[in-house]
């Protein structure tokens, strides 16, 4: 039986043009809303499926502000059965920070009886892209950590994770408890079920308060890479069109002939 | 970056079901060189056509909205993008079952096949549908789905294929130019457009295209919150888009639509959501459309299980995920109504803006041949742009009305239900005075109207059951049996009338007899001092309005209208005037308030406030002149709109609080009372007869079938002439009669009283068509004290319109007995005008 820790956070949609606030400390979420990233999508269903597996818990957390409580009851959706709210003021908390309040959670939970055996987090944010939680999170829990992940099961007292390498696939076997940072692409990532989502409505929380003084992140700010000009090449008109559509297809590698 | 040409007969922008039915239809009619942009891509531009879940119910209270309904089914089918799939409305109530009865009343008055049902025959056709939870329902076969995008992408094609269309995609308007009150210009970010006709056909974004050109076009974005759940297997195991009946669960404000293997549900239950446009994401920052915007789970949760509870086996089946949630903006607009016609700021520039999937074709043809010929063949004067106030065009007024009626969209709305936001906007002078008399206040396009008065509740002492008292609540509602008691006062003595919201405007100038004279039907080229009572019609002949013109001098007339009308009246006369300059229109609406004083008792009461000859042969009827009373001077003109003896007085708005007083303090010794627009409106009208605007009279009617034919047609040529003329010389289709209930008594043995839209049937039950096609249905209802009856009006078939003819009207689905009492416009109450005479 493993119960899995699985850490999301809440992050602006992605769309084609991606907007900052005016301090360039935030990416806008005005027009897209508030969403999980793909990886922690992939997170969520790879921590229903091992503890579906291994008869154990998933337990979703987020790090921010009570806003937050919308992700985590659309990870309870999922299937997910309890969810942690570490409050925190996102924008003064950096990886570091982040890292610590979830240690913080993680050492909690043990002295409660609950120990997770496996952690799951998001290789890396989808609007700040600091890459770093997963690492220090390991490291301030003193757990293998293995990033980059695209499946993972917990066979006795190894984690089994595959993902892709430089150099082709590659599988790693750490000893529970172990620290996986998941990349999408391995699991396909499901929608919430219409009993899914009344049964997360009824959840109850644990809302915790972060107990650490944070270093922050020490960005200055978040700046746009220069707009693209977007090419368009017309490929022909019609049925007439049909062989050139398949050459490029072929030439993406999205069909072989 | 694509180009537009340089210039266009006719510029349409937005390539939604509105914009590209308008194309189609503009290229039918033989315009030629139409040009169609839109910012977005085609075939979805990503405006809401693009994600509406395009099921089209077509039974509706609203005539008008029933009607563009059924043409837009109409060109649906015969484009091959119509499934028909059958539609419930399902009711969790005995409330709701009686709204649905009160939808067969629609279904029987527009000519719908729907039936009421039982919840075992819902689960025939529906059978993971819950019937433990419903009562009953309300089937419609002829319910079905459309693909609105490939209708789009077909009309276009059309208008292609005439030659008359060229379309622009991905080209956005960046100003709109106008010069001399008149479009010019359409500038895009692909090049200027000359063009003197322009449509605004942008769904949500209207409202800042509109600005570019200084008009308003006042709809707001607004959420509705959709998702889809699936795969369903029960779904799946049909072929098709669609094949099970659509079913709305009213009390929930929800609907469930099959969409191939998913169920759609859609919610108008949850908070208004409202957006101001430039809070619409661009094509480029949306995630998915513009108009799809971000789901806000929160708001949908309660809808959730409502619908769960509903269809649990559906819903709740193995590997059904809900795969698609949106917030999707659709227009809403203050009244509800569509925002269709060239709007009053700028010449030939047109909106066609907040229309619904389910209308969006008929829209189409109808603003087109709006544009072509002038009137279109139905009725759209409740869509007019036209109607709107300055007021009611403000931000603050959307925001506010919009809010209201978002949950009302699938709500139980009472014909007389009043408003409860943004209101005490409009008040009259004598609005202290009113509340002190504790006036009921009804809204009329912002004014506060009195529509009873609560100090005139002991005359039901007097009265007892002359004033036809009302036992079921439905009935009773927004009413009050004190207008009936105040009403049959001003019969027996008098009543005073507050009139603040007419309408008022002067036509002035050296050319004031031409135009006026070109505008209306009725002789206008009389003497000073004469009041003239006339019809105003538009080039097919029908009704664009009714209304009294005061000439006041050689080359200066007054025109009073009601409130209702009174922006679109002044359109209709501003646009009349010569283009010279020598004759304008002057808005007078917020100078002059009229106190109306009408009763056996008016003339001994003004005579007592006034040392003006007031006497019938010092000032007869249908004269008006100036008076002078106290200080006051005020224009007195003898008409009568309750068919009393008496005057409406006009004076200057900030004496109207001292008028009033002064003649109510006046009139307390005779007996007379302030008497409210229930009166005035209602059982003064219906027992003279008189026709309403909007009710009896709108362009699909003619002045014979309304029977207000005057023995001879004026020389002078004026608008609709030659169509009216053809009209006198033909056999009228219909023939509007005033009909009286026979018998009230329900099987439930509870008195009940029609209040408007039922249908008349024959007396044994079976539908009754009139000339045109149409059944009879009641256009006015209300009490006649004075008779001691419930009285109707309505179009009937020519064969049964003769006095003495016994009919039926259908309400809550009993039938209830009703005599035709005139066939024409002979009042049912004083034939012979002996009291507005008043030759004692």
């Amino acid at each position: 039986m493993t119960d899995v820790l699985v850490c999301i956070k809440r992050v602006p949609g992605a769309s084609g043009e991606v907007l900052l606030s005016d301090d360039g400390q935030r990416v806008d979420a005005r027009h897209v809303g508030w969403t999980l990233s793909a990886h922690e999508e992939c997170a969520i269903e790879l921590a229903t499926q091992v503890a579906g597996a291994t008869g154990g818990t998933a337990t979703v957390l987020t790090v921010g502000s009570a806003d937050a409580i919308e992700q985590l009851r659309d990870a309870l959706a999922l299937g997910c059965d309890r969810a942690v709210l570490v409050e925190a003021e996102t924008d003064r908390f950096g990886p570091v920070d982040v890292a610590a309040a979830i240690a913080e959670v993680v050492r909690a939970h043990e002295a409660a009886g609950t120990s997770y055996g496996l952690v799951l987090l998001g290789n890396d944010a989808a609007d700040t892209g600091d890459f770093q939680v997963p690492v220090r999170l390991a490291y301030a829990l003193a757990r293998p950590v293995v990033t980059g992940i695209a499946t993972c099961t917990v066979e006795g007292d190894l984690v089994v994770a595959h993902g892709d390498g430089p150099d082709g696939p590659e599988t790693f076997e750490l000893p529970v408890p172990a620290v996986v940072a998941v990349m999408e692409g391995g699991v396909a990532p499901r929608y919430p079920s219409v009993m899914g989502r009344m049964k997360a409505k009824k959840v109850a929380i644990e809302q915790v308060a972060a107990e650490i003084e944070p270093v922050g992140s020490g960005r200055v700010r978040l700046t746009l890479p220069p707009e693209q000009p977007s090419q368009v090449q017309v490929l022909g008109q019609g049925a007439d069109a049909a062989p050139a559509v398949v050459d490029l297809l072929e030439e993406l590698g999205m069909v072989s002939r | 970056m694509a180009t537009v040409p340089s210039s266009a007969r006719v510029v349409v922008i937005g390539a939604g079901i509105v914009g590209n039915s308008l194309v189609y239809h503009l290229a039918k009619l033989g315009w030629r060189d139409i040009v169609q942009i839109d910012k977005g891509p085609l075939p979805n531009p990503g405006g809401s056509t693009g994600h509406a879940s395009n099921f089209i119910f077509p039974v509706d209270h609203s005539r008008e909205i029933t009607d563009l309904t059924l043409d837009s089914v109409e060109q649906y089918r015969e484009m091959g993008v119509f499934t028909q799939s059958g539609g419930f409305e399902v009711a969790r109530s005995e409330e709701r079952m009686e709204e649905l009865r009160r939808r067969m009343s629609s279904a029987r008055a527009w000519g719908i096949q729907s039936e009421l049902v039982s919840p075992e025959q819902v689960v025939e056709q529906v059978p993971f549908l819950d019937p433990s939870v419903i009562v009953g329902a309300f089937w419609t076969p002829s319910v079905g789905v459309v693909d609105s995008l490939r209708a789009g992408t077909i009309m276009r094609e059309r208008a292609l294929e005439l030659g008359a269309l060229q379309v622009v995609a991905t080209v956005e308007v960046v100003g709109l130019d106008v010069e001399g009150g008149r479009i010019t210009r359409v500038r895009t970010s692909g090049g200027d457009i000359e063009a003197d006709t322009v449509v605004i056909a942008c769904g949500v974004w209207s409202p800042a295209l509109a600005e570019m050109a200084g008009a308003h076009i006042p709809l707001t974005p607004a959420v509705h919150q959709m998702i889809s759940v699936g795969p369903i297997p029960q779904l799946a195991d049909r072929e098709g888009e669609i094949s099970y009946p659509i079913v709305r669960d009213m009390d929930t404000f929800c609907y469930e639509r099959q969409h191939g293997a998913d169920m759609e549900v859609g919610s108008y239950a949850h908070r208004a959501i409202l957006h101001d446009v430039g809070e619409i994401p661009s094509i480029e920052q949306a995630k998915l459309s513009p108009t799809e915007m971000p789901f806000t789970s929160d708001d949908f949760d309660p809808q959730l299980e409502q619908a769960f509870e509903l269809m649990p086996d559906a819903l709740g089946a193995d590997g059904a995920e809900i795969r698609y949630a949106i917030n999707g903006l659709l227009s809403l607009t203050p009244d509800g109504a569509p925002i269709l016609g060239e709007t009053p700021e700028v010449k030939g520039l047109w909106s066609a803006a907040a229309v619904w999937v389910k209308e969006g074709p008929g829209v189409g043809r109808l603003v087109a041949e709006w544009m072509t010929d002038g009137p279109p063949e139905v009725d759209l004067s409740h869509s007019d742009i036209a109607r709107f106030y300055p007021h009611q065009q403000t931000r603050a007024h959307v925001r506010a009305r919009t809010s209201e009626a978002f949950n009302k969209t699938y709500g139980i709305v009472h014909p007389g239900e009043q408003w409860s936001s943004d209101r005490n906007k409009r008040l009259a002078p004598m609005h202290a005075s009113q509340q002190q008399l504790g006036a009921v206040f009804f809204e009329a396009v912002g004014w506060e109207r009195p529509f009873w008065y609560a100090s005139n509740e002991a005359l039901l002492g007097d009265y007892g059951d002359a004033v036809l008292p009302r036992e079921h609540e439905w009935d009773s509602r927004w009413w009050s049996p004190i207008i009936n008691a105040e009403h049959l006062a001003m019969r027996e003595r008098a009543g005073v009338v507050d009139l603040s919201a007419f309408a008022i405007f002067d036509v002035v100038g050296s050319a004031a007899v031409r135009a006026v004279q070109h505008a209306v039907v009725a002789q206008t080229d009389v003497a000073p001092g004469r009041v003239v009572y006339t019809p105003v019609l538009d080039q097919r002949g029908g009704f664009r309005s009714d209304l009294t013109i005061m000439r006041l001098g050689d080359d200066h007339y007054r025109v009073v209208t009601g409130g209702a009308h009174g922006m679109v009246d002044r359109k209709t006369f501003v646009d009349a005037m010569p283009a010279d300059g020598s004759a304008q229109v002057v808005d007078l609406t917020s100078a002059y308030t009229t106190i109306g004083l009408w009763g056996p008792r008016a003339r001994d009461i003004l005579g007592s406030i006034t040392a003006a000859d007031i006497s019938h042969d010092g000032f007869g009827f249908g004269r008006c002149r100036d008076i002078e009373i106290d200080t006051m001077s005020v224009l007195a003109s003898r008409i009568s709109y309750v068919g009393e003896l008496g005057w409406e007085l006009y004076l200057p708005m900030e004496q109207g609080a001292r008028l009033w007083d002064l003649v109510l303090s006046a009139g307390a010794p005779h007996g007379a009372v302030p008497v409210g627009i229930g009166v005035y409106a209602t059982t003064g009208r219906l027992e003279k007869g008189y026709r309403a605007m909007g009710a009896e009279l709108d362009s699909e009617r003619t002045v014979p079938e309304a029977g207000m034919m005057r023995p001879r047609v004026k020389d002078a040529d004026f608008v609709g002439r030659e169509a009216y003329l053809k009209q006198r010389a033909a056999d009228p289709a219909t023939v509007l009669c005033t009909l009286s209930v026979d018998d009230h008594t329900s099987a439930s043995g509870q008195r009940r009283f029609m209040l408007g839209g039922e249908p008349i049937l024959a007396h044994d039950g079976e539908p009754l068509v009139d000339g045109h096609g149409h059944r009879p249905y009641v256009t006015s209802a209300g009490s006649a004290p004075s008779l001691g009856t419930h009285l109707l009006m309505a179009y009937l078939p020519p064969d049964q319109a003769v006095v003495g003819t016994q009919l039926a009207v259908s309400y809550m689905e009993e039938r209830y007995p009703v005599t035709v009492a005139t066939a024409d416009a002979t009042p049912p109450f004083d034939p012979t005008n002996e009291r507005i005479k008043g030759e004692q």
